[in-house]
């Protein structure tokens, strides 16, 4: 009988925790399903620019796996790598190497720069255990300051910059916007295709594709497996004789580096660098996207990635206008999509923080049961 | 073994020193002497500067002192201060709206305020309650989210007050919004003190320390007792028979008033009242100002608060004019960003026994 009742909670439970799990998507298609009708956009426009968005966004997204993979949770510390693909975009812009050549060599700036920032992510990361989301938080401001003090007061005055172009009419220091024009698009045109008058940007989605395919892969390798039992338990893995230190750096480093190479495809995509604010806000937006697919500070795959860019992109391009259409303030539209991308984190936080009590008690009560069935006995 | 018995015995009078006040606060206070010695040498005239100090301290020690609570029932640095300065905020919006001047304006808007601050405070401490743990992160983000949902609120909750609204569409608050005729600089007129060019307003630190004692009176009463004990150790503070959830929620709602009165202080000396993204990167000066005072994670005194923001606000106000004056470049920016930020880190990662 009671063996009974308790698969009965279990499905329930199930049933549940699928709601649950899925209630941020369902709340979003909601919310999209109000906005586009009174926003007034063309279908044809709305998939244009989800398309876009979609390359433009998803290799920066698809960065955040691997750290919530190692039981780290979400990398806010992928702004660093952001960094990194700026300065290798400024430097190799400076030398004035152009499309698919400039990319790729400032793919290849960057990577060292991520490792170094990764490592330092890491290791403060590992003394902060158990607070990892507010110190790659906090991280991302700090290195934030080192990265103004390198591109504000060392480019130009130390590390040589020969275009007055970039440069800030002072002498030093970078402008506050570098153009990309000769790069602007050029990986999303390379095989130039359109589909009933949407531009797919082909290139850019192989990309992406060979990068989830490595994901995939990744989890299977023997590193994958033992991020998975750090993020399971870092006891248990550290008595299977997993460096559970030097896993944790490693999720940290990977994540980085691709952040710093999806950093370069989305200003590639965009056409210029906004030097000192293109990164700031791009760690936010990433994890928002993340989460809206469905994904939980515990658990995300890919395809919480691509649900998220969809539907949160979709909120964001018709947001404005609804808000404009209701209240006749445009403003308030802007607002809003800001609002809702800082309160879809919170609820997620709050979420994983209140899931994680409710599992650590249902622990204890089991405990409890079997200690006194075996008192029985 | 032996030997490093002898190593610890035998440390420098420096090592001691370092130990017991710790290495970052010590560079940071070696800097700021640094730049107060090299003033008068780069042309800045030093009363001046110490004015300067002395008022942002007085603007901002409001704000810091509202930490003390929550680190003390072991809620973690207060990251949520945001919610604490909207509820002061609509205190001030309303204050004037209802047609208050002068020192009236004033008292007004705390009183408005306090409520708002009760109110979202209960509210917050309760979700804090849900999810022990976790709070700084979460924190952080329901400062955000109250942040950028009062943007939408201040376009369009109904402001008529002619002073505050866009001139142009008569609807919708300003950014900065000025407060001559109001309540500017009253704490600090009261009793103030002009000697040559070294300026004091008494008053302002006349009322913060009045709030000061007030938190280290209540630290010291039967329930302020019980609240440390919840914050050093929870298990043992429940045994005792004490309420954590009340003593954490009570806390909490502490904070968020003494933000809503913080940021009052701050716009009386400040002269504006600033909305809509204002607010948002306000929690992390406060925060690092009370690391930077020594306190910990878990643990936070009022003299840490009060050297905490001088040492803070000093190094804010002298290093443009110090580093313009010395090498023409204006590095004050980055450098405040790094230092608080990495005051904030080092406090972060340092162990703390009963965080978890």
């Amino acid at each position: 009988m009671s063996k009974k009742t308790g698969t009965k909670t279990i499905q329930k439970g199930k049933v549940g925790a699928f709601l649950q799990r899925s209630s941020v998507p369902i709340l979003f298609i909601l919310i999209c399903a109000v906005c586009i009708p009174m926003a007034g956009l063309s279908p044809s426009y709305l998939i244009n620019e989800i398309v876009t968005r979609m390359g433009r966004n998803a290799f920066l997204i698809l960065s955040l796996l691997i750290p919530i993979m190692a039981g780290m949770g979400l990398n806010f510390g992928m702004t660093l790598g952001a960094m990194a693909g700026e300065i290798g975009l400024i430097l190799v812009s400076d030398w004035q190497i152009v499309g698919i050549p400039g990319m790729v060599l400032a793919m290849i700036i960057s990577v060292p720069i991520s490792i170094l920032l990764g490592l330092f992510c890491g290791k403060i990361l590992n003394m902060a255990k158990g607070r990892e989301m507010i110190t790659s938080y906090i991280i991302s401001y700090f290195i934030n300051g080192v990265y103004q003090l390198v591109v504000l007061y060392l480019m130009g005055s130390i590390i040589p910059i020969k275009h007055s172009s970039i440069k800030l009419p002072r002498g030093y220091g970078i402008r506050n916007t570098v153009s990309l024009l000769e790069m602007r698009q050029k990986l999303d045109n390379l095989i130039p295709l359109t589909i009933g008058g949407v531009k797919i940007p082909v290139m850019t989605f192989i990309i992406i594709g060979i990068l989830c395919l490595v994901i995939i892969w990744f989890r299977r390798t023997k590193l994958g497996q033992d991020m998975r039992a750090v993020g399971q338990d870092m006891e248990v893995a550290r008595d299977a004789g997993i460096n559970v230190e030097r896993t944790r750096i490693l999720s940290i480093i990977i994540s980085t580096v691709l952040a710093g190479i999806g950093m370069i495809i989305y200003l590639q995509n965009m056409g210029n660098i906004a030097t000192y604010s293109s990164h700031s806000q791009i760690g936010m937006f990433c994890i928002a996207a993340l989460l809206v697919g469905g994904a939980s500070v515990d658990k995300a795959s890919i395809g919480n990635v691509f649900l998220g860019v969809i539907l949160f992109h979709l909120m964001f391009i018709v947001a404005p206008r609804a808000g404009a259409a209701i209240t006749g303030d445009s403003m308030i539209g802007e607002y809003f999509r800001v609002f809702v991308s800082y309160a879809v984190i919170t609820v997620a936080l709050v979420m994983y923080e209140t899931n994680k009590r409710k599992a650590k008690s249902m622990e204890s009560e089991q405990l409890k049961q079997e200690q006194l069935e075996e008192e029985n006995k | 073994m032996n030997e490093k018995a002898i190593n610890k015995k035998e440390k420098s009078w420096f090592g001691k020193l370092v130990e017991s006040y710790g290495l970052p606060r010590l560079i940071i206070t070696a800097f700021l002497l640094l730049l107060l010695i090299l003033a008068p040498f780069v042309g800045a005239d030093l009363p001046t500067q110490v004015s300067n100090i002395i008022a942002r301290f007085s603007w901002n020690g409001i704000l810091v002192l509202a930490m003390v609570p929550m680190v003390h029932s072991g809620c973690g640095l207060n990251f949520g201060l945001p919610l604490g300065i909207i509820s002061g905020l609509l205190g001030a919006t309303m204050s004037i709206e209802f047609g208050f001047t002068g020192p009236l304006s004033f008292v007004m808007a705390i009183l408005i305020a306090t409520p708002f601050a009760l109110v979202l405070g209960t509210v917050y401490g309760w979700l804090l309650n849900k999810i022990k743990g976790g709070e700084m992160m979460i924190a952080t983000y329901v400062g955000f989210s109250s942040v950028s949902l009062m943007c939408m609120m201040w376009l369009i909750l109904p402001y008529k007050s002619p002073n505050m609204v866009w001139g142009l569409s008569g609807k919708g608050l300003r950014t900065t919004i000025s407060l001559e005729g109001y309540y500017n600089e009253v704490l600090a007129n009261f009793l103030r003190i002009r000697i040559g060019n070294l300026d004091i307003p008494v008053g302002t630190l006349l009322f913060f320390t009045v709030l000061a004692l007030g938190i280290w009176a209540f630290l010291h009463t039967k329930t302020g007792t019980a609240m440390t004990a919840v914050g050093s150790n929870p298990t043992f503070a429940r045994a005792a028979g004490i309420n954590v959830d009340k003593m954490r929620l009570l806390s909490v709602v502490m904070s968020t008033w003494l933000a809503a009165v913080g940021i009052l202080v701050y716009e009386q000396g400040f002269g504006f009242v600033q909305l809509y993204m204002a607010p948002f990167y306000m929690a992390l000066p406060a925060v690092s100002a009370i690391l930077i005072g020594g306190a910990t994670v878990n643990k936070a005194t009022i003299m840490n608060v009060i050297i905490g923001t001088i040492l803070f606000q000093g190094i804010v106000t002298m290093t443009p004019t110090v580093m313009n004056n010395m090498i023409h470049m204006d590095m004050s920016e980055v450098i405040r960003i790094i230092v608080s930020n990495g005051m904030i880190l080092y406090a972060l990662t340092r162990k703390t026994e009963g965080a978890k």
